[in-house]
């Protein structure tokens, strides 16, 4: 591959940054890159329903009350579990690649060791939200307007603006 | 190279064009990295905040964001994640999918669709966060 043309500037074909099909990946790098990954991908598939949840919202009780046969639906709630998992991840593995960018860690030892606190703070960050998600008062399902409310809520129903 | 009789008939700004740096190469880069601080706060702040409320009926949740302090990090974050997300699902468009048209259409459709999420996002919340009383 020539570097450069006869004119001075860098002739056509020249080098390209590694990518996915001429970087070989380690063990480490490849399991923490792509379940980066992967976890970003799941996120971006939650942020249609994020927008269908604001937007069922601003329609009005009643058609908010509509969507939770939706909202609530078994396969959506464990879908959410997803959601909090993919988000402990990505945000534990996104402060390691923040940490890299800073020119910190990079060393093989030290990027093997990180890979392994990425791992574990992230799936006890995510058992944590998990578990405060289903041990909400009310269960992990959307209560039906109109429930009974606890003297909390009610409390802090009373204080916000109206 | 198609030779140098031709290079030299062509313009000094036709040489370098498409050949290097126009200062522009870590715009994405960078903005990737600003939204992900951004979302540091932000991300947790939604969850936190969210799996904080005593329920999820359409009472609570209106009060809720009506309050400055939600409308304004919730519209934030709707705008902040949807640009964050818009940024890495490019990137895995640009890796896995080679083909150019095939690529094109589908950054292109990837991109329409990250904006009218977003924008939809910050109307529904404007639209509560402004409205009367639930």
């Amino acid at each position: 591959m020539r570097a450069t043309a006869s004119n001075g500037a860098p002739a056509r074909g020249r080098p390209l940054s590694p990518h996915l099909t001429v970087y070989r990946m380690r063990r480490y790098c490849l399991l923490t890159s792509f379940s980066n990954r992967a976890a970003g991908g799941i996120l971006s598939l939650g942020l249609p329903l994020f927008a269908y949840w604001l937007i069922s919202l601003a329609s009005g009780e009643r058609w908010y009350e509509s969507t939770h046969a939706v909202l609530g639906h078994p396969a959506l709630l464990a879908f959410y579990a997803l959601l909090l998992l993919a988000f402990a991840y990505h945000l534990i593995a996104g402060i390691r690649h923040l940490i890299w960018d800073t020119g910190r860690g990079l060393e093989r030892a030290q990027s093997r060791t990180s890979a392994w606190v990425v791992i574990a703070c992230s799936l006890v960050l995510a058992g944590l939200l998990i578990w405060w998600a289903m041990s909400r008062a009310g269960g992990p399902a959307l209560p039906a307007a109109g429930a009974s409310l606890s003297p909390a809520h009610a409390a802090s129903i009373a204080r916000a603006p109206a | 190279m198609s030779g140098d009789a031709e290079a030299t008939r062509r313009s000094a700004l036709g040489q370098v064009r498409g050949y290097g740096s126009a200062k522009e190469g870590v715009a994405h880069w960078w903005t990737q990295r600003l939204t992900s601080v951004a979302l540091i706060v932000l991300g947790c702040w939604f969850v936190v905040s969210l799996l904080a409320l005593p329920a999820f009926d359409y009472v609570t949740l209106v009060r809720w964001m009506r309050s400055g302090w939600t409308a304004l990090p919730l519209i934030l974050f709707a705008a902040v994640a949807t640009w964050h997300s818009e940024l890495g699902v490019r990137v895995i468009i640009e890796d896995y999918v080679h083909e150019v048209g095939a690529k094109t259409l589908a950054l292109a459709f990837s991109t329409f669709i990250h904006v009218v999420i977003g924008a939809a996002s910050v109307l529904a919340v404007l639209k509560v966060a402004l409205g009367g009383p639930p």
